[in-house]
C-alpha cells in the first residue's frame, strides 16, 4: 500500500522534526507548540498501527490536557533570551554527558541484537490478536485481567503523588474570611430581616 | 489506471463529496443560529431582534458575514504574526473535523470508527488551543486573560465531561458512536441517566466558552477576552468554530442522551419521519437551551466556576459512575 | 426538615428551573420595542423637533424679522438679517439656525409674537456632513410647507392650555 506508506512517512518525518523543533526553537512557547506536534503525530503513526484506543488517549491526556498545563505555565514566563544563554557553557560539560550516556543505552539497546545473538529469540513476541475484539477491548481485558495488580499500583503511585500535591500546597491561613455559599443560599428571611410597625414620632428601640 | 480509479480516486472524491454535504449544511446552520440567537434573546427580552435586512431580517447573518469579509484584517505589531494567524483557523478546523464521526443516520456517518466518542473528546479537548494561542500571541492584556481562564476552565470541565462519557460508555458497551445510539432503542440514555445529562450540558457549556461561562470572552470585564485583538476574517473564523462548535456539542448530547437519529416512539406516525431530521430537530432543541440558558443566567464568577467543576461536578459525576457501574453489575444489566 | 428542604431544592435546581421558566415565559409577551423605520411611537403636539418657518394661508411668510427669537435663544444658535422690503414691510433677508449649536428649549417659538417660527414634529433629520445641520432660511420655509398640516393642528390641539 503505497498510502499506507507515504502516510507512515508523513507522520514520522513530522514527528522528528517537530521533536527537533522543540529542543531548537528559542522561543519556550513555540516548543510547546511544536511538542504538540509531535504528539499529535505520534497519536498518527499509534493509528497507523492499528491502536486507536492508544491514539485517542494520548491526544486526550498528553495534548489536550498536560501540554494545556505546560503552555499555561511557559506563558507565563517573562523570558530573557540573553540571561538565558549565560550559564550555557558553565553547564555544557553536565548536558554532554547526560547526552552522552542516553546515546549510549539507545545504542545498546538497539545494538543488542548484535551483541546478544538470542535476543531475538527472547523478546516477547506479539500474540496474534483475536478476531473480532476491538482494540479497547483486548486492551482492558490485559489490563483487568493479567496486569490488574500492576496497574492498581501505577493508581496508587499517583494517587500518592496527587496527595503529595495537595498537602505540600496546603495551608491553613487564620484569618481569611471564605464564602460559604451554602449558608448563603440557606439563609431564611426569619433569621436576617424583621418588619416592624413603626408609629410616627416613635422611632425604633 | 483502472485500479487507480477503483482504489484511490472514486474513494477520494466520495469522502469530498461527503464532507461538502456535510459542511455547507454545518454553515448555513451556524449562519443562521447567530440569528436565532439573537431573535430568542431578543424575545426573552422583549425586543424585536434583527428585523431590517430582509424579510423579519432573514438576511442578516449573510449581511454579518458580507461585512467581515470585506474588513481590513489587522494584525497587531507587537504579536506573534504566524501563531495569531493560525489560531483562529485551528479553532475553525477543529470544529469541522469532529463532525467526521458523527452519525445523521443510520449508517450515515463519513468516518464509523470504532473508538468515535473519543475522538469527539479528543477533538473537543483540543478546542483550548485555538483560544490559548490568540491570547499569548495577541500579546495584549485582556486577551492573555482571555487565554488563562480558558485554559483552566477547559480543563476543568473535561473531567467531568470524560465521566459522563464513561457513564454512558457502561450503558452502551461500545465507543462507537452508531453503537451508542442504536443501544438507546428502547430507552434514551436521558430517562435513566438524567442527572449526568444535565452534568454534560452543564459541561458543554462550560466547553463551548457560552453563558453563563463565558469568561474568557467577558464582554463586560475584559472586553472580549481572546478575541479583543482579532478583526474581520480571523474575527469571522473565530465567531464560526464558537457557534460550530456549540452544534457539535448539541451533537454529542444528541447522540449520547436522545437517542440520535431515532424517533421518540418506534410507532407509524414518528417512525415516518427520516432519521438524520429526528437527529437535526433534537439538535435545534439542544441549541435552544444553550440559548435559553444565556437568556437566563447572569454570569459566573471565576472561584465560582473553579468550585462548580471541581467540588460539585468531578465528585458528583464519579459518584454516578460508580452508581451506574454499581447497579449494572447488580441487575446483570451489562451490555454484551 | 428545612434542612431537607433546601437540600432538596438545591438538588432538584428549583432555583435554575423557575428562573428558566420565567424566560421562556417573557418570550411570548408582547414586544415592548417597535419595529423603528417601520413603526413609530406617538408624538405629543407639544414635541419639539425640527425647525420650521410658517407660511400665512395666503403664502406671505409669517416672520416680521423682530429678531426676538435671535436674542432669547440660549445656544445663540440663531442669526436674523433684516431689510425693508420692496411694498415696505420689514422681512429678514438671513434667517439661519446652526442646528448643531441647537438644544431643542423651544424658546424661540415661545417668544415669537406670531408664530412664525416653530419646533415642528420631524426628528428624523440626521445628516452627513455639518453643513447640512446649518439651516437657512430657505431650508426652514421649505420644512414650514412640509409640516404645516401638522404644526397647525398640534397648536390647535395645545392652544387651551396657553
Amino acid at each position: 500500500m503505497v498510502v499506507l506508506a507515504l502516510a507512515f512517512y508523513l507522520f514520522a518525518g513530522i514527528t522528528i522534526a517537530s521533536g527537533v523543533m522543540v529542543v531548537a526553537t528559542r522561543n519556550p512557547v513555540h516548543s510547546v507548540l511544536f511538542l504538540i506536534l509531535a504528539f499529535f503525530n505520534s497519536a498518527g503513526l499509534f493509528v497507523l498501527m492499528g491502536a486507536e484506543f492508544l491514539a485517542m488517549i494520548l491526544v486526550v491526556v498528553y495534548v489536550g490536557a498536560v501540554a494545556v498545563l505546560f503552555l499555561f505555565v511557559v506563558m507565563m514566563l517573562d523570558i530573557n533570551y540573553a540571561e538565558l544563554k549565560e550559564g550555557f557553557i558553565r553547564y555544557l560539560p553536565i548536558g554532554a554527558l547526560i547526552g552522552a550516556i542516553l546515546l549510549i543505552e539507545l545504542l545498546v539497546v538497539i545494538g543488542a541484537w548484535a551483541i546478544v545473538p538470542t535476543a531475538e529469540e527472547r523478546a516477547p513476541t506479539p500474540t496474534a490478536m483475536p478476531e473480532g475484539v476491538t482494540n479497547t477491548e483486548a486492551l482492558g481485558r490485559l489490563l483487568y485481567t493479567e496486569y490488574v495488580y500492576l496497574f492498581q499500583a501505577a493508581g496508587i503511585v499517583l494517587l500518592i503523588a496527587m496527595i503529595g500535591a495537595i498537602v505540600l500546597t496546603l495551608r491553613q491561613r487564620e484569618g481569611v474570611r471564605r464564602q460559604r455559599i451554602a449558608d448563603q443560599i440557606g439563609r431564611q428571611r426569619e433569621e436576617v430581616l424583621a418588619i416592624r410597625k413603626v408609629e410616627p414620632g416613635g422611632g425604633v428601640s | 489506471m483502472a485500479e487507480f480509479w477503483t482504489f484511490y480516486a472514486w474513494p477520494t472524491i466520495w469522502v469530498v463529496i461527503q464532507i461538502v454535504a456535510i459542511i455547507v449544511p454545518l454553515l448555513l446552520a451556524v449562519a443562521y443560529l447567530t440569528y436565532a440567537e439573537r431573535k430568542i434573546l431578543g424575545a426573552m427580552q422583549l425586543r424585536q431582534g434583527p428585523m431590517v435586512v430582509g424579510p423579519f431580517g432573514l438576511l442578516q447573518p449573510i449581511a454579518d458575514g458580507l461585512k467581515l469579509m470585506v474588513k481590513e484584517t489587522i494584525i497587531p505589531s507587537g504579536s506573534n504574526r504566524v501563531i495569531f494567524l493560525i489560531a483562529p483557523m485551528l479553532t475553525f478546523l477543529l470544529s469541522l473535523v469532529a463532525w467526521a464521526v458523527i452519525p445523521f443516520g443510520e449508517g450515515m456517518v463519513v468516518a464509523d470508527i470504532n473508538v468515535g466518542i473519543l475522538y469527539l473528546f479528543a477533538i473537543s479537548s483540543l478546542g483550548v488551543y485555538g483560544i490559548i494561542m490568540a491570547g499569548w500571541a495577541s500579546n495584549s492584556k485582556y486577551a492573555f486573560f482571555g487565554a488563562l481562564r480558558s485554559a483552566a476552565q477547559m480543563v476543568s470541565y473535561e473531567v467531568s465531561i470524560g465521566f459522563v462519557i464513561v457513564t454512558v460508555l457502561l450503558c452502551a458497551g461500545s465507543l462507537n458512536l452508531s453503537e451508542i445510539v442504536r443501544a438507546q432503542e428502547n430507552l434514551w440514555f436521558v430517562i435513566p441517566l438524567f442527572p449526568m445529562a444535565v452534568v454534560f450540558f452543564v459541561s458543554a457549556l462550560a466547553e463551548t466558552n457560552r453563558a453563563p461561562f463565558d469568561l474568557p470572552e467577558g464582554e463586560s470585564e475584559i472586553t472580549g477576552g481572546f478575541m479583543v485583538e482579532y478583526s474581520a476574517m480571523t474575527y469571522a473564523l473565530f465567531f464560526l468554530g464558537e457557534y460550530a462548535n456549540m452544534i457539535l456539542m448539541s451533537g454529542m448530547t444528541t447522540v449520547l442522551f436522545l437517542g440520535g437519529w431515532l424517533p421518540p416512539f418506534g410507532f407509524a406516525p414518528f417512525t415516518w419521519i427520516p432519521g438524520p431530521v429526528w437527529f437535526a430537530l433534537k439538535i435545534a432543541l439542544c441549541l435552544f437551551v444553550f440559548i435559553w440558558v444565556r437568556g437566563t443566567m447572569p454570569r459566573y464568577r471565576y472561584d465560582q466556576l473553579m468550585r462548580l467543576g471541581w467540588k460539585v461536578f468531578l465528585p458528583f459525576s464519579l459518584f454516578w459512575v460508580v452508581l451506574t457501574a454499581g447497579v449494572l453489575m447488580a441487575f446483570d444489566w451489562l451490555p454484551a | 426538615m428545612a434542612t431537607m428542604d433546601r437540600t432538596a431544592r438545591s438538588f432538584l435546581l428549583s432555583e435554575l428551573v423557575s428562573g428558566m421558566w420565567l424566560t421562556f415565559r417573557y418570550m411570548f409577551k408582547p414586544k415592548a420595542t417597535l419595529n423603528y423605520p417601520f413603526e413609530k411611537g406617538p408624538l405629543s403636539p407639544r414635541f419639539r423637533g425640527e425647525h420650521a418657518l410658517r407660511r400665512y394661508p395666503n403664502g406671505e411668510e409669517r416672520c416680521i424679522a423682530c429678531k426676538l427669537c435671535e436674542a432669547i435663544c440660549p445656544a445663540l444658535a440663531i442669526t436674523i438679517e433684516a431689510e425693508p422690503r420692496d411694498d415696505g414691510s420689514r422681512r429678514t433677508t438671513r434667517y439661519d439656525i446652526d442646528m448643531t449649536k441647537c438644544i431643542y428649549c423651544g424658546f424661540c417659538q415661545e417668544a415669537c409674537p406670531v408664530d412664525a417660527i416653530v419646533e415642528g414634529p420631524g426628528f428624523e433629520f440626521s445628516a452627513e456632513t455639518r453643513q447640512e445641520l446649518f439651516y437657512n432660511k430657505e431650508k426652514l420655509l421649505r420644512n414650514g410647507d412640509i409640516w404645516e398640516a401638522q404644526i397647525a393642528a398640534n397648536i390647535a390641539a395645545d392652544a387651551p392650555y396657553r
